[in-house]
């Protein structure tokens, strides 16, 4: 119920928000969460537990309640997994709890809680898997797990990321990380100081103590980001930051762990009832919301937080039935206040049960002796209408772990703590062990004029730390039931007696119980139960929790949404520059590797296949033209730049004539072929080459660690994007070019490279033709390249695509690389080995090649026709060549050309098979033959003279 | 509900034994050393107990059962190879798996789903064919399928994906995901029941040899003579043949994944992108299981990075957009010990009686019942099994490498 307006609260009653769940409509405040804001309208069960399907409620109020999960499905798509207890509340939300069958109320799914007798821990491990049955169980198993849905409608959210960069990041705005933050800042570092709660101040919101810790931060020169967490910490201090909009990278100069300690609940039979909860709940629902769930409450404590909580609850005029303390004797602290209120306070005591009502709401507890983790004689029964437990805390080292801390076990305090910090990185409060406001106060200094140090180099003197007098951690809050349903991890129901079966199992060291049991493999990752896991297993096994040890803390501390993950998403699509002259073509695209290239040029009223062949034969007949911008274009200067192109292509390029090109292979230490091009020599010291479209940024990072690790004389660019490129071929390709540039063409020999003017641009020319036709290649700047392809367009050229040039080579036998070789073909076997220079020092993959080409290959490359009259549909590109049963080799490309009228293909193949006129098998997909003929290549033109120009 | 869990609502006390034992000491010799208590060190000691009665074998593991890359995969099992020799050897694994629950008397969760290697560009159709027709040659069930398939089977996918339209696909019916940490309880259970030792947080620091012949074993706990050793130490292999000056190209790269909140069951299907080098899975729990390709360097470490789930969530908004809101919970890492070709290093080496099961970087688990009948026959034999004959180490020296990589860079 919502008490009357105080003070410490953070709802705005002015606005009002209205909101359903399960169907029905409530009101709420601005600022309520949707916890606070369903407890305040006096709904008891929030959600349903994960495998009993138990009625639960708030329990940590902490970003942990995982039994309260609600889907919103208000909006235009709905919103999986939402956490109740610290999600604000929003007007018109339409919520329902994940994972019921028939609803919270009536989960019809609660029957399973009977018949947990007979599902033990790991179950599942031991049934279900008859071989017929298992599909229909697994069908079962997974409807009953997972939690909320995903709705498909939802459509892809882009946030863009912030790189941030502080001297120092404080996570944790709490009296230490406050304290930390001021130190830091009032010593001129720059620094950001973050919490996940939608206001700085930590408990100081919630507890009694008087400070101006929130004021002065507020006031001092500090970056504060509230509803903010650190998700991750990565290497250097690289640290994500999760905000509610978006994602910061925070690369900070010193870290400041300060995110405090998770309330841990104590373990006994049905410590899982509705309104029962972590002190840590109660008052923060109390203070901040104005919630009061409780009139009769029972306290379950073990340090002096338990106390305070108490006494705020006299303060709200909470009738307090009883306090069960833990401990015993000294470790008692003064209770006269309680004393003279005539609370009863059962000291070394312990709750063995809690019972439910009706409305399944707590209604009263056993109250036991505890002696030595046991639980005794039964001392009284009292009624309730709610329990408040406080009995220790876990640290939160997740952080501190994922940037490789070594962690001690403080007998004393009960807890981990940090022993060995990486450098940079410093931690102080709970953490540390501290639990008092002023212990706490002094380490958070302690730790900002550490880091002050560090960044600064400099020696300010450290504050003397205070002794920390408090054992907040009881170190067995644990109290075994018969009957269990004493539960140890809420996000899995996993309850004591799952851990004792499972190490009798044999599962008894941490990481295999974690993963027999799924202990804090759930939502909260363990954040309630993995310190009781452990201590469960100490026991059990007889070790120290030192001994037992942690599971590895893994990033990320709360899930982060994909949206934030994903950010913009760089999802490259890159075009050349003359993309939109293609488009005004009519071009079809197609991928090729990130690059849109026109895969032919759409003509109305014809087919694809007749444009394709209409573009073929019209480079064949007069002059086409082609965009092959997508080429990686790599310059290398410098004295050594011709020793450099020697030591990564077989061929040889010292001989090369400055204004002549030369065909270039490049292979790995293993001798596979890896990328090709070609190599101009611009000068003595200078060349100029291109590269595979699907290799060039790989090629020129590979040439570039190459140059680093030679350390020759030499430097490499990258133009490829910062040039275009066109070939222009065919037969009328030289009298078209001479139109638009005063070169002299009839200086210009095969393989020659040149620059000149075309069209009023400064171009690169190099004389080659891929496609088999007399044909120059024009590598001219981004910016202007559209100047020379107008040219040719406007003065009759015929534009194609890639796949017409497919044809084009493949009717001279040319290779593409990854096409017609794969990652174990040798210049040997992809029909290069002409290439091969093996009389020079040395070259990449040299001394491979020389191994393998001394032994008999197995595959080689070779061409293959079918028969002229051969009508059915061609086979297809790595259809199989079959041999006498066996697989022989495989089509690695292969075409119709209109200008032979004949089927025409590479292949890989057995060598014995690839005699010119012998006949192979290739099949089909459905398993049919078709008969092919091996050929010899080039299949058009052999002798070259088109392409020479000779003919 | 089934009847097999009737005793435990009966019995009083849990009626389950130890699935394993912690033998206090390690024995002073043993037939058999097996380092690694990875799924394939477990494997190798179960065939070797059950298939040839050897049974005086140790499996010594550093750190707990199952705790290597064993539990750290995407379990993704298939048979879909490239290579005459992977595609085989791994449908024998196939085979094997099928019938392993029930031989184990324990839900492995091997579950069925159809595997889809998608392609988004007409280069990755071919490979997709490639690949389809050497698997149906040795009766493997592949088929490349259009994008209506696709669509069928995945219906909620975006066929645009971004920047990459999806033209098709490698359709593999019989890829299934199995429970990991299982497998290793299973096959230590099966060892263990028939007198193997298994030693957990037992550290080998050292093998001797004498006359190039396996002699001892030095560990944290002790020292052991035998004359038999193998090591299956996935991400550790480098350090283990260090200590016997033995060569491979073996590189450690870290290989990354994650997985999303608990959801309800959505997708059935496991869906591989080499373009978008992505893919996912539902697991049995309703966790999405995500991975990528390999971190494109070495280093010998198991820590996270974060532009491991930042590309990934990216690459994967584009296939599955509605995935925004959904929160991805936990990312790791494991050491994937990768060779020049994709493929493993397995069988004898040139020291007498000391064996190889390596180089099985990101596509492991799978084989693991597989590498484990043929590991335990080479030791029992002394002679590689014919399946893995083409996986030897000379087949660097000789050049004759068995060229997986185009069906195991991102599909694990
Ligand atoms: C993220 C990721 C995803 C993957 N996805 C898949 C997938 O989807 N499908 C697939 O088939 N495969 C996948 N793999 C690969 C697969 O996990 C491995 O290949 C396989 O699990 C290897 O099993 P193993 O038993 O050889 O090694 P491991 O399970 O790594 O076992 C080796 C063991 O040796 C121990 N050890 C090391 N050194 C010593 C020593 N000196 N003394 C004693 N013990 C030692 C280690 O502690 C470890 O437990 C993936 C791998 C990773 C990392």
């Amino acid at each position: 119920m919502r008490i009357a307006p105080q003070a410490s609260e953070i709802i705005n009653r002015d606005k009002s928000v209205t909101f359903t769940f399960e169907g029905k409509k409530y009101n709420g405040f601005e600022g309520d969460t949707i916890t606070s804001a369903l407890l305040a309208n006096g709904v008891k069960i929030l959600g349903r537990s994960f495998k009993y399907h138990r009625p639960r409620s708030v329990s940590s109020f902490a970003n942990h309640d995982m039994n309260v999960i609600v889907d919103d499905v208000s909006g235009q798509y709905f919103i999986p997994n939402i956490r109740a207890d610290v999600t604000k509340v929003k007007d018109g939300m339409k919520l329902k709890a994940v994972n019921t069958f028939g609803g919270v109320e009536k989960d019809k799914a609660s029957i399973l809680g009977r018949f947990s007798k007979f599902l033990p821990v790991g179950f599942y491990y031991k049934a279900f898997h008859t071989k017929a049955l298992f599909p229909m169980w697994e069908k079962m198993f997974r409807t009953m797990t997972g939690l909320g849905n995903v709705d498909f409608k939802t459509p892809k959210i882009k946030t863009s990321k912030d790189y941030g960069f502080c001297d120092c990041l404080v996570v944790g705005a709490g009296v230490s990380g406050l304290s930390a933050a001021l130190a830091a800042a009032e010593n001129g570092l720059d620094v950001v100081l973050i919490d996940e709660n939608p206001q700085i101040g930590g408990s100081i919101n919630y507890t009694n103590i008087p400070n101006d810790l929130i004021e002065r931060a507020k006031a001092a020169n500090i970056r504060i980001f509230t509803d903010c967490y650190a998700a991750g910490y990565y290497a250097d201090n690289w640290v994500a930051l999760v905000h509610k909009t978006h994602m910061t990278k925070m690369r900070a100069k010193t870290l400041i762990v300060a995110s405090g300690a998770f309330e841990q609940p104590p373990v006994f039979r049905n410590n899982d009832l509705p309104n029962i909860m972590l002190a840590g709940a109660f008052l923060r629902l109390l203070k901040l919301y104005s919630v009061k769930t409780i009139n009769d409450a029972v306290f379950l404590v073990a340090n002096d937080y338990g106390y305070e909580a108490a006494k705020t609850a006299i303060d709200y005029g909470i009738n307090i039935k009883a306090i069960v303390d833990l401990r015993s004797g000294d470790e008692l602290p003064l209770l006269n206040d309680f004393i003279a209120k005539n609370i009863p306070i059962y000291s070394g005591s312990c709750i063995y049960e809690a019972e439910s009502g009706k409305d399944k709401n707590v209604i009263g507890v056993k109250i036991h002796e505890f002696n030595d983790g046991l639980a005794g004689a039964l001392k009284a029964e009292i009624a309730c209408d709610g329990v408040v437990m406080a009995t220790g805390f876990a640290p939160a080292l997740n952080l501190l772990y994922q940037a490789n801390t070594k962690m001690r076990f403080d007998d004393a305090r009960s807890q981990f703590i940090p022993d060995v910090l990486p450098n940079s990185v410093f931690s102080c409060g709970k953490l540390n062990g501290n639990y008092t406001y002023e212990t706490r106060a002094i380490d958070g200094e302690i730790a900002g004029i550490n880091a002050v140090n560090f960044v600064k180099n400099s020696k300010i003197k450290l504050p003397k730390s205070l002794p920390e007098t408090q054992k907040p951690n009881h170190p067995w809050a644990i109290v075994e039931h018969e009957k269990g349903k004493t539960f140890v991890d809420f996000d899995e129901d996993l309850q004591l007696k799952d851990f004792k079966n499972a190490v009798q199992e044999g599962f008894d060291n941490i990481e295999l119980l974690k993963r027999y049991t799924t202990n804090g493999m759930g939502p909260s990752q363990g954040k309630h139960s993995n310190m009781n896991g452990l201590r469960v297993l100490a026991r059990l096994t007889n070790k120290t929790p030192f001994e037992v040890g942690t599971t590895t803390a893994r990033p990320f501390y709360h899930p982060v949404p994909m949206k934030h993950l994903g950010g913009r998403g760089f999802s490259p699509n890159r075009v050349t520059p003359l993309h939109s002259r293609h488009g005004d073509l009519n071009a079809i695209f197609m991928l090729a590797g990130n690059w849109q290239r026109p895969e032919y040029y759409a003509r109305v009223g014809v087919t694809r296949q007749n444009a394709i062949n209409a573009e073929v034969m019209a480079v064949h007949e007069n002059v086409g033209i082609i965009d092959v911008g997508t080429l990686g274009k790599l310059e290398v200067i410098g004295p050594d730049a011709a020793e450099f192109l020697e030591r990564v292509y077989i061929s040889k390029y010292k001989g090369l004539k400055t204004g002549m090109a030369r065909y270039g292979v490049a292979c790995d230490e293993t001798g596979v072929v890896v990328d090709d091009g070609i190599i101009a020599r611009l000068a003595e010291d200078h060349f100029y080459f291109t590269t595979t479209t699907s290799g060039a940024a790989t090629i020129y990072r590979e040439l570039s660690r190459l140059n680093m690790i030679w350390g020759l004389d030499c430097g490499i660019v990258n133009h490829t994007g910062s040039f275009g490129a066109i070939n222009l071929a065919g037969p009328n390709s030289k009298k078209i070019l001479g139109k638009f540039t005063d070169l002299d063409l009839d200086d210009f020999p095969f393989m020659g490279y040149r620059e000149a003017f075309v069209a009023g641009v400064k171009c690169r020319i190099i004389r080659a033709g891929f496609v088999g036709e007399l044909g120059y290649e024009i590598h001219a700047p981004a910016l202007e390249v559209h100047k020379v392809w107008d040219a040719f367009i406007n003065d009759g050229a015929t534009p194609f695509g890639v796949e017409a040039q497919r044809v084009l080579r493949l009717q001279k036998g040319h290779i593409i690389i990854g096409q017609d070789t794969d990652g174990l073909s040798t210049p040997y076997n992809a029909g290069v080995d002409w290439a091969v220079r093996m009389d020079k020092p040395f070259f990449i993959g040299q001394r491979s090649l020389k191994i393998i080409n001394s032994k008999p290959q197995k595959q080689v490359l070779a061409g293959f026709v079918l028969p002229k009259d051969y009508e059915g549909a061609p086979p297809q590109e790595c259809h199989l060549i079959i041999h006498e049963g066996e697989i022989a080799g495989r089509i690695t490309s292969i075409t119709k050309s209109p200008k032979l009228g004949q089927i025409i293909g590479l292949c890989h193949i057995k060598p014995e098979l690839a005699q010119i006129g012998h006949e192979i098998k290739i099949r089909f997909s459905d398993g049919t033959f078709v008969a092919a003929n091996i050929a010899q290549t080039p299949f058009y033109d052999p002798e070259n003279l088109n392409q020479k120009g000779v003919a | 509900m089934p009847w097999r869990l009737l005793r435990f609502g009966l019995s009083k006390k849990h009626p389950e034994p130890r699935m394993f034992d912690a033998p206090d000491a390690l024995k002073s010799s043993y037939d058999v050393v097996i380092i690694g208590g990875g799924g394939h060190g477990l494997a190798c000691a179960y065939y070797l107990a059950r298939d040839f009665g050897i049974t005086n074998v140790c499996v010594l593991e550093k750190g707990y059962i199952g705790g290597g890359n064993t539990g750290r995969n995407t379990t993704i099992i298939r048979s879909n190879y490239l290579t005459p020799e992977g595609a085989q050897f791994y449908d024998k694994s196939l085979e094997l798996w099928k019938d392993l629950s029930t031989e184990f008397d324990l839900n492995l969760f091997y579950s069925n789903r159809g595997h889809f290697t998608l392609a988004h560009t007409d280069a990755a159709m071919r490979t997709s064919r490639w690949r389809a027709e050497v698997n149906k040659h040795y009766g493997i069930d592949s088929e490349v399928v259009g994008p209506d398939f696709v669509k069928k089977h995945a219906p909620m996918i975006n066929l645009q994906c971004g920047h990459h339209p999806i033209m098709g696909a490698l359709y593999h019916a019989p890829g299934s995901v199995a429970r990991h940490d299982a497998v290793a309880w299973g096959y230590g259970r099966g060892a263990n029941m028939r007198g193997v030792e298994i030693h957990q947080r037992t550290e080998v620091l050292g093998i001797d040899t004498k006359g190039g012949k396996v002699c001892g074993v030095k560990t944290n706990k002790g020292y052991i003579e035998t004359t038999k050793v193998l090591s299956a130490t996935a991400g550790s292999t480098p350090r283990i043949l260090k200590m016997l000056d033995i060569d491979t190209p073996i590189f450690i790269h870290p290989l990354q994944a994650m997985v999303s909140e608990p959801l309800k069951p959505w997708l059935d299907t496991i869906l591989v992108s080499g373009s978008l080098h992505i893919y996912i899975s539902q697991s049995s729990r309703g966790e999405l299981v995500m991975g990528a390709s390999l971190d494109p360097y070495e280093v010998h470490s198991t820590r996270s990075t974060l532009d491991f789930p930042e590309g990934l969530s990216a690459q994967m908004l584009d296939m599955f957009p509605f995935l925004s809101e959904v929160k991805v919970m936990r990312q790791w890492a494991g050491m994937a010990d990768m060779t020049p070709d994709f493929a493993p290093i397995m069988g004898k080496t040139r020291i007498d009686g000391f064996y190889l099961d390596a180089g099985w970087g990101t596509y492991g688990f799978k084989a693991t019942p597989i590498s484990g009948k043929t590991m335990a026959y080479t030791i029992a034999n002394d002679k590689p099994h014919e399946l893995i004959t083409a996986f030897s180490s000379e087949r660097f020296k000789n050049y004759e490498l068995t060229g997986e990589k185009g069906a195991a860079s991102v599909g694990h």
